[in-house]
């Protein structure tokens, strides 16, 4: 039996369920919670803590935090877009993100969640510039690792979904990268049938398909009219 | 109201945000109304003829006299604006720091330009060293590497659109405020 009950989320009463974290009460709602390691149909990892939240005065990842009846949850406030704002800088700072040459360009989740949250003056943060190597041994699949936000989405698609493990962290702090299980990825059972491959499995121009890059023209990609999270939010005007 | 005075210059760039400025074409006519250009490509000044109010910078530091000429500058003007991502981040040029995967890439990138490409004629096989040359940094510096930046104005180019909105915005003191559409990394 489903037994639903009641939060508040920016003074917004949502209706979730039984077992339903912060982020899937939310989305149901209608009311988006910016993320980058969360995507549909995968387990939720909780690791780019995009999506904190305040429950009752206390920070925690929407996507990983059961809702709870009665609670108070804060997420569009000044702080907290303040805190989102400082991770998704430090993401661009920490990689090689040079936009105008990236295939991912226009259709990136980590772009469009820096245009969402506003993210464009200068930081005090230094640009890193890791070497960072690329592998386009493989016939139909590129890496590039410059890119990566090590969200570990391909890790869980890869092992959850495809029964795989092609993926996984490899290293710690800042040297922590994604790695596979051999030496090139064209040594690997890597194909373009696994989910881990598909379009928009990883939300930046990391994993790439190769002969098809700059396919979309400019205006038409994924997020060039409308800010990510646009398909949730539509949920609310609709009619119920 | 006084006449803003703006500088503009092109650095570490390839003139797409000089030429994007361009595109701005007959509103040129109206921003003149509010602002007059001082040290600019456009007007071909070379110097500075007093102090301004914005410094608008294209491109990053990829050798000294484009850190000699961003900290001319910022002596000289009271805003500077970091226009496009190679101003902001390094943009292509900085592809010559890390992407490159040797330990010295500045001698890499010279290297094969100059002698080990099989599609140089190079006979004397030397890498140019003229005096009159600027020294070429160890790497590609973006604008806040070396001075304080006021503003950013992201893309490659930015639009002529997004350009005028910022300026307008600018020199009349009004908020700023662009469409979703507006702000683009590329
Ligand atoms: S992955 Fe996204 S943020 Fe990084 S360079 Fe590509 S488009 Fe830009
Ligand atoms: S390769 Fe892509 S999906 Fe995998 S961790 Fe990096 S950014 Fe995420
Ligand atoms: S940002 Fe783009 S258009 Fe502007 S100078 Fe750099 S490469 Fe050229
Ligand atoms: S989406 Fe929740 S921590 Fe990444």
């Amino acid at each position: 039996m489903n037994q639903t009950f009641e939060f508040t989320l920016d003074g917004r009463v949502i209706r979730a369920e039984r077992g339903q974290s912060i982020m899937q009460a939310a989305d149901g709602a209608g009311v988006y919670i910016p993320r980058l390691c969360d995507v549909e149909g995968l387990e939720p990892e909780g690791s780019c803590r995009v999506c904190t939240v305040k429950v009752n005065g206390r920070f925690a990842a929407a996507c990983t935090q059961p809702a709870e009846a009665g609670a108070v949850v804060e997420s569009e406030t000044a702080e907290i877009n303040h805190h989102r704002r400082m991770l998704v800088q430090m993401l661009f700072h920490e990689g090689n993100h040079l936009c105008p040459i990236c295939e991912a360009s226009g259709n990136c989740e980590l772009q469009a969640m820096a245009y969402r949250l506003g993210i464009h003056q200068p930081t005090r943060f230094p640009y890193l510039q890791p070497v960072r190597p690329m592998d386009a041994s493989h016939p139909d699949i590129m890496l590039d690792y410059n890119r990566c936000i090590r969200c570990g989405r391909c890790i869980r698609a890869s092992a959850d979904v495809d029964g795989k493990h092609i993926f996984d962290f490899v290293g710690r702090g800042i040297n922590k990268q994604i790695g596979i299980d051999a030496d090139y990825l064209a040594e690997t059972a890597a194909s373009l049938d696994d989910l881990t491959f598909s379009p928009g499995l990883c939300p930046v121009g990391c994993i790439l398909r190769k002969g098809q890059g700059f396919a979309t023209p400019i205006g038409q990609r994924r997020f060039d009219q409308e800010p990510i999270g646009s398909d949730i939010e539509r949920k609310r005007e609709e009619p119920a | 109201m006084s006449k803003k005075r703006i500088a503009t210059v092109s650095l570490a760039g390839c003139f797409g945000c000089h030429t994007s400025f361009l595109d701005i074409d007959e509103r040129l006519i109206d921003l003149l109304q509010l602002v007059e250009f001082d040290r600019s490509p456009l007007n071909d000044l070379k110097r500075f003829t007093r102090r301004c109010d914005i410094g608008l910078i294209e491109g990053g530091c990829c050798n000294e006299e484009n850190v000699h000429t961003l900290q001319a500058f910022r002596r000289n003007c009271d805003i500077l604006v970091a226009m496009g991502q190679c101003a902001i981040m390094g943009g292509l040029p900085v592809m010559r720091n890390a992407i490159m995967h040797s330990a010295d890439p500045l001698r890499e990138c010279l290297e094969t330009a100059y002698q080990h490409s099989e599609r140089v004629y190079n006979p004397s096989n030397q890498i140019p060293n003229d005096p009159a040359l600027p020294l070429v940094l160890d790497k590609v510096y973006c604008l806040t590497d070396v001075v304080q930046i006021d503003y950013q104005i992201p893309g490659c180019p930015p639009s002529a659109e997004t350009l005028w909105q910022f300026l307008s915005a600018l020199v009349t003191g009004q908020p700023l405020a662009l469409e979703y559409q507006q702000v683009k990394y590329d």
